[in-house]
């Protein structure tokens, strides 16, 4: 049986590893690099490193890092922040990611989301969603890491990026990311329900339960965590064991 | 220390096939030179994506005669992962149009299907690889361990001798086939841990 992924997400900026509220107010957290080689002795399912600022900076991935870092991890890698084209997608690979993920770009440039697709296969393209809850309840996708939101209503963005040739998407909401007062169930439902491919619950994991929720309730074939692994004694590992003990396929 | 040639050709994730079988104590080769072939223990073919970019850069590099040649004629252990298991096949159907590949496995790739509601397509995680016949590829590896996949097609041969072992999705798909010293597997030694490397360093000493 596949099994249901347990996923710490790194961000960082330059090689420090960081952790916001809300996509705001980044703290520093430590090494990334210390990160790693941790979560590679602990034989994590799968690891997501995101550049927080390189959209912003109005540059690229920073391949010599994303190598230096994939030489540190045997496990499955994911990659995103910066890519703008192609190329990005191709030299990202060759340094070690298995999967690349685009966020701003599938709002910007739809296409490219299929020409890598086409190039690559749809295996190793996540489209990443950042999405808001709006003062009237609505809900509106951000790009930019979080800084500019778009009129665009994130399920309908997600059936879009299979559409256009995504293989999974990772969805986060930037209300709840850091609070880990629990992913938002509501959305995360919608946009499993919407799309064939699998989705990643991200944003708001505060406990184990949480996790439960967003795989049962709403069907997410992993779950994404970041503050809980960095500022609680939770780990990977022990959330499996949970999941497990609920009967959920896990890998210990 | 034994030389393995890695085929570079211009798609997927080589540097860690390469930097895999340098912990496990071989030399790799990341080439597209058939010169390098002929000096090297044994062949991986690793890959990801599009059947139809892979084994178009395949010819356009000129690769398929001096690979056919080691892998085929000369007989040296023969490694294809992921897309490299699928283009071992006679033909693939990709977005409705057919393909040819290599043909040295006889059988086609064809797209996952979901049996189930819960079953999504990509295949993306870690999952099962039950042993069907035994082979000393499995040494010190039990049926039933956990490898990792990411891909939406699979390998269906011809002769079901060539079939090793098998992965419950999408009803069963093979997971890791064999035809004398060619082996392809669908899921990532080198992305799977321990029992990936304990997989790799079984093929490096095949011989």
């Amino acid at each position: 049986m596949l099994k249901i992924r347990v996923m710490p997400t790194l961000l960082y900026r330059n090689y420090g590893l960081v952790k916001g509220v809300g996509f705001n107010s980044w703290r520093h957290v430590g090494s990334l690099m210390q990160s790693i080689k941790v979560y590679n002795l602990r034989e994590v399912d799968e690891l997501v490193f995101l550049d927080i600022t390189a959209t912003d900076e109005n540059r690229g991935p920073d391949f010599e890092l994303v190598d230096d870092f994939a030489d540190e991890c045997f496990m499955p890698l994911t990659v995103g922040g910066g890519i703008r084209c192609a190329n990005d997608v191709k030299r990202l690979l060759e340094v070690g990611a298995d999967k690349i993920s685009i966020n701003t770009r599938m709002v910007e440039d739809p296409d490219l989301i299929t020409e890598v697709a086409k190039r690559f296969g749809s295996q190793c393209v996540v489209v990443s969603i950042d999405y808001k809850r709006m003062p009237d309840n609505t809900y509106r996708v951000c790009t930019h890491s979080g800084k500019k939101i778009e009129n665009i209503d994130p399920v309908e963005l997600a059936i879009y990026a299979e559409r256009c040739g995504a293989g999974e998407i990772l969805l986060t909401s930037t209300d709840r990311d850091g609070t880990m007062s629990g992913y938002d169930f509501f959305i995360t439902r919608m946009v499993c329900q919407a799309v064939s491919i699998p989705v990643i619950a991200s944003g708001g994991a505060g406990n184990y339960p949480h996790m439960v929720d967003a795989i049962v309730q709403c069907g997410a074939a992993a779950v994404s965590a970041a503050s809980i692994f960095h500022f609680t004694q939770q780990t990977p590992l022990e959330a499996k064991r949970y999941l497990k003990q609920e009967g959920l396929p896990a890998r210990i | 220390m034994k030389k393995i040639a890695i085929i570079d050709y211009g798609i997927g994730n080589l540097d860690s096939v390469a930097r895999a079988v340098s912990e496990l104590g071989c030399n790799p080769l990341v080439t597209r030179r058939a010169a390098d072939f002929d000096i090297a223990h044994a062949i991986i073919l690793p890959g990801v994506g599009a059947f139809s970019t892979g084994i178009k850069h395949l010819i356009d590099y000129g690769l398929v005669d001096s690979l056919h040649r080691q892998a085929c004629v000369i007989g040296i252990p023969f490694l294809g992962i992921c897309l490299g298991m699928q283009l071992l096949a006679s033909s693939s159907v990709e977005g409705g149009k057919p393909f040819e590949g290599l043909g040295w496995i006889p059988g086609r790739v064809e797209l996952l299907k979901p049996a189930t509601s819960h079953e999504r397509v990509p295949h993306m995680g870690w999952n099962e690889v039950h042993i069907r016949n035994s082979h000393s590829i499995f040494n010190g590896i039990e049926s039933g361990k956990d490898f990792y996949f990411v891909h939406s097609y699979h390998f269906v041969p011809e002769r079901k001798s060539a079939i090793l072992a098998e992965t419950p999705y999408c009803g069963s798909f093979v997971s890791v086939l064999c035809q004398e010293n060619i082996i392809g597997v669908q899921f990532h030694p080198e992305k799977s841990q321990k029992i990936g490397f304990n997989f790799l360093s079984n093929f490096l000493n095949l011989y």
